[in-house]
Formats: C-alpha cells, sequence, structure tokens
C-alpha cells in the first residue's frame, strides 16, 4: 500500500503536499488571504488542484472552505467589501489579477452551489442560455449541444420527454444534476462543487457522488463537502482546513488512513467539528 | 410543589382568556365598521346600478345620465399613469435592489420612497399643479395622469425592490457564474423570478389610484360632457362622487353611490387578481 503511494506521487510528482509541481496542477493558490471586511478568513493558503482529479475540501462550519472554492470563479467579487491578496494561477495565470477577463475566468471555471437553483424557464432553456452567450448556434446545433450536457450530467432520460417543461417541476435532485448540466454545457475546465448533496436525500446524493466520479475523466474538480465518506468516497485528494488555515493536503486514501497533522486525525474520527 | 404548578398553571390560562377577549374584541369593532362600509355601498350602490350609466354622460340636476365620461376618464388617466409610472418604477427598483442594496446611497433612495409613499396625495395634486396646471393655463387630464403617476411610482419602486430581494441570492450566483453580465442576469433570470410580485404591485398601485380623488380636483378637475382630449378637463368616477354626494339632488345621490360601489368592486376584483398571482407563484415554488 504504502509503495503504490509512492508510486502515485512519484508518478504526480508529489513529495511533500505542498510541493506538488505546476506541471498536473490546474489551479495553483500562493499566499492566498481573503478578508471579509477586517475579518481575515483565510490566511496564507498554498494549494495546488490537481488537472482531471477530484479534490474535496473538509473542515468544520466556519473553517472557510466555501470561500476558498468561492474564489476559483472570483464570485464572491459580486459582493461589497470582500477582497482576496495573493495568487491564484489557472494554467498559468492571476486570475485575481483584475486584467483576467470575468467572462473567460467563468466560461473555464463552472459552479454548481448547495441549493440546487434551476432559473425560471424550460428545462431546454436552462441549458441553452449560458450558451446563448458565448456562442451563435444553429437550432440544430443547440439541441446538440443541450443534449450532450445532459446526457453527460445523467439526466437525458428523465427529461427527454419534458424538455419545453418548467425546470421548476423537477425533483431536488434532478434539479441539481439540471445545474451540473448546465455548468457543463460551457464546456468548462474546472468545476467547482459548494456542498452539491446537502439538500439531497441519499439515493440523489448517491447518484451525484457517481456522476462526480465520472465527470472527472474530462474536467477537473473540486468540492467542498460537510460529509466526510462522501469526501473519502469520491475524490482524489483531500484538503482538510480550520480555521482559515489548510492544515494538510495530500491523497484522499492517506488522508482518511495515516493523517499526518494530530488536527486532522481528531476531524476524520469525530472527535471535534 | 404541584400546588404551585396548577397555580401558575391557572393564572396563565386567565391571561391567555384576557388576551384572546381583548384581541378578539379589537378583531370584531374593526371588522363591524368595515363591514358597515362596505355593506352601505353595496345596498346603495345595486339600487342605484342600471345600463344608462355606461353609456350616458353626467347630467345637470334634475335629469337623467350616467357616468361614461367619468368611466373613461379614470380609465384612461389610470393607464396613462401605469403606462408612465411602472418602467420608471421598476427600474429604480431594480437599481435600488441589483446595484445599490448595501449602499448609503441606496439607503436614501429608499429612504425618501418611502416618504414619497406615504405623502398625502392632495401634496402630489398641488406639485403637479404648479409645475404642469399652472404653465398650461388650464385643467388637464393629462396633468392629472401625472400625478397620478407619481402616486404609482413609489409603490412600483416598493415592491419591485422587495421582490428582487426575495430572489435567492444563489440564483443571482449560478446565473453570474456562467459568465453572463449583470445587467442580462438581472432582465432575463431575475425578472423572470419577481415578475408575479412585481406584477402584483403594478395591479396593487392601479388599485390605489383608481380612488383617488384630492389629487385630480387640482389637476385633471372634472367635465360634464364627454371628452377624450387629455390635455383638456377629464372627468373621473372619485371626482363625480365627490361632487355629487356634496350636492342637494336625489339623482345625483344615486348616481354617486353607483359610481362608489363600481370604484370598490374594481379595487376588489384587482386584489383578487393579485392574490391570485401570488398563490399560483407559490404553488410554483413548492
Amino acid at each position: 500500500m504504502t509503495n503504490l503511494n509512492l508510486a502515485t506521487a512519484a508518478a504526480l510528482n508529489l513529495t511533500t503536499p505542498s510541493e506538488q509541481t505546476t506541471s498536473t496542477a490546474k489551479i495553483t493558490a500562493r499566499n492566498l488571504n481573503f478578508y471579509y471586511d477586517k475579518f481575515h478568513a483565510l490566511k496564507d493558503i498554498r494549494m495546488d488542484i490537481p488537472e482531471k482529479r477530484v479534490t474535496a475540501i473538509i473542515g468544520p462550519s466556519g473553517c472557510g472552505k466555501s470561500t476558498l472554492l468561492r474564489i476559483f470563479n472570483r464570485i464572491y467579487s459580486i459582493y461589497p467589501k470582500l477582497e482576496a491578496r495573493g495568487e491564484v494561477m489557472l494554467d498559468g495565470e492571476n486570475i485575481l489579477d483584475p486584467r483576467y477577463p470575468l467572462n473567460r475566468l467563468r466560461s473555464k471555471v463552472g459552479m454548481v452551489f448547495q441549493k440546487p437553483v434551476p432559473f425560471p424557464m424550460s428545462i431546454f432553456d436552462n441549458i441553452a442560455y449560458g450558451i446563448k452567450h458565448y456562442e451563435r448556434l444553429s437550432r440544430a446545433d443547440m439541441d446538440v449541444r443541450v443534449e450532450q450536457a445532459l446526457r453527460q450530467a445523467a439526466i437525458w432520460d428523465e427529461v427527454k420527454d419534458k424538455l419545453k417543461g418548467s425546470a421548476l417541476g423537477l425533483s431536488g435532485g434532478q434539479q441539481q444534476r439540471l445545474c451540473i448540466a448546465r455548468a457543463i454545457a460551457l464546456r468548462p475546465e474546472v468545476i467547482l462543487f459548494d456542498e452539491p448533496t446537502s439538500a439531497l436525500d441519499p439515493i440523489a446524493t448517491g447518484k451525484i457522488e457517481q456522476l462526480v466520479e465520472e465527470l472527472k475523466r474530462d474536467f477537473t474538480i473540486a468540492i467542498v463537502t460537510h460529509n466526510m465518506q462522501q469526501a473519502a468516497r469520491c475524490s482524489d485528494y483531500t484538503a482538510f482546513m480550520y480555521l482559515g488555515e489548510l492544515i494538510e493536503f495530500g491523497e484522499t486514501e492517506t488522508m482518511f488512513t495515516r493523517p499526518s497533522k494530530q488536527q486532522t486525525e481528531d476531524y476524520i474520527t469525530g472527535r471535534f467539528g | 410543589m404541584s400546588a404551585i404548578a396548577e397555580k401558575l398553571y391557572r393564572r396563565r390560562r386567565f391571561k391567555n382568556g384576557v388576551a384572546l377577549t381583548l384581541a378578539s374584541a379589537a378583531t370584531l369593532f374593526g371588522l363591524f365598521w368595515l363591514v358597515w362600509i362596505l355593506w352601505t355601498t353595496l345596498v346603495n350602490g345595486v339600487a342605484a346600478l342600471k345600463p344608462e350609466l355606461f353609456y350616458q354622460m353626467t347630467p345637470p340636476p334634475g335629469e337623467d345620465g350616467g357616468l361614461a365620461n367619468a368611466f373613461f376618464g379614470s380609465i384612461v388617466m389610470s393607464l396613462l399613469a401605469i403606462v408612465m409610472g411602472t418602467p420608471v418604477g421598476i427600474l429604480a427598483g431594480t437599481f435600488l435592489a441589483e446595484y445599490a442594496r448595501r449602499s448609503l446611497i441606496g439607503e436614501v433612495i429608499r429612504f425618501v420612497n418611502d416618504i414619497l409613499l406615504s405623502a398625502p396625495s392632495i401634496v402630489l395634486g398641488l406639485f403637479v399643479y404648479t409645475l404642469v396646471v399652472k404653465p398650461m393655463g388650464h385643467f388637464s387630464g393629462l396633468a392629472g395622469a401625472i400625478t397620478l403617476a407619481l402616486i404609482v411610482l413609489p409603490v412600483v419602486v416598493r415592491t419591485t425592490d422587495e421582490m428582487l430581494k426575495l430572489v435567492p441570492s444563489q440564483m443571482r450566483e449560478a446565473a453570474l457564474s456562467l459568465g453572463v453580465p449583470q445587467w442580462k442576469v438581472t432582465v432575463q433570470v431575475l425578472y423572470r423570478s419577481a415578475l408575479p410580485g412585481i406584477l402584483t404591485g403594478v395591479l396593487l398601485a392601479l388599485a390605489r389610484i383608481s380612488g383617488e380623488t384630492a389629487p385630480l380636483l387640482f389637476t385633471a378637475l372634472n367635465n360634464q360632457f364627454w371628452s377624450a382630449d387629455l390635455s383638456g378637463p377629464m372627468a373621473s368616477v372619485p371626482v363625480v362622487v365627490f361632487q355629487y354626494a356634496m350636492s342637494p339632488y336625489d339623482s345625483w345621490h344615486s348616481l354617486a353611490w353607483a359610481g362608489a360601489f363600481m370604484v370598490t368592486v374594481f379595487v376588489l376584483c384587482i386584489s383578487l387578481i393579485a392574490r391570485a398571482i401570488i398563490a399560483r407563484r407559490k404553488v410554483a415554488n413548492d
């Protein structure tokens, strides 16, 4: 087991978690600090999100895991008085640089939220809405794109007969997969999941987790979760955060079997948080 | 121990009984007057209803007539007021909810808007009198419509602001995270979500202005004859009701009751439609 892990680590050119090379890292955060007005929410985060892998971010409530995720597509910037300082490189470019076009960032980095929020329009239009903003497609091409996205999000069979129906009529789990399809439809490179299953029942949760597993073939995935079993089940790497700091980052299996920090062990064994 | 508990329980029940009695009495007191007013309007109004109301003009004393010119004037001025007040109100409400939600300027505008919302309508009438009627040299339907629009405006601003605030922030974030610019998100996603609420606000504004009398006295005045000319004085139901109810003539009193009844029924219908819209929205959201 140890050998296997070492082998993978060598393959990924990992020595210690904080010294991953950038060659396989899709997103790299360096000296990343975040402030809610005067509150210092993230402290000197240094982290790499490996390409085409699932990275889970865990930690107790208020540790900054959602805050971190929300920096990766700068969605935090719609609110006043929030500020990120430091560097977040996406394919070698700093997305925190104000000159980095928001349009490009959001087309490369999609996001799925805790509560499924379909737009108040038809299922078809929910998917087509984002695409229309970037591309001029013929009707036939749009049909293909929408079907592709819905298939990839494993919801096509359930909605193919009611594409013109309102998306608000779907169940919670279906709505969430629709939201995933909506994000996929733009063909992003990274998908951020912010506690995507915390409002869903176990069966719907299972489907989403299976979907995440399949999506990593095409996308780089970062997922914030409260559910440690979920992190263990569907992620390749896990980051443990506590009080705004990244305590430990490593392969999920190692993190859950032999964590190197006492705090990590306490958290995953349920002694706090 | 249990004796004390028993005693405390009895005391609580007594207090509960007193509170319930007082609250019920207050409700009955309020309802009593409301029902009386509505009942009187209903009885006198229904007795005064006749087909001539809708095609004959307001008559001189002693002659038969209807309220056709008053109905027409009210409809024209109210619709014009809605047409003028709604777009400005929706845009201003959007500014408050989407662009100035937590800012000082937003708070100031919201406060001023609330003042306008509760301003006595006669003040608005005097305002338009100075601004429009005096320079024009005479009363006009247009001035009446502008005054009513000033009443519509703060209602629409307020409801648009409130309804957009009710749209979950995650809807905004989800749309923005697709890279769609904010104005498009507002127009294409948020308006759709808030539409029933905004529509309800517009309807309630319509209900409110359809009974306004004071602001029209200084602006549209009144007109005994049929007039579709917005630059001249125009009749309206509330002003005719006011004029006829104050008169000594029985035939005029009867027309005033009919007018009051029609306005009441109109407001009731608008309120029911507004409620239906809200109820349908709730079903859609569940």
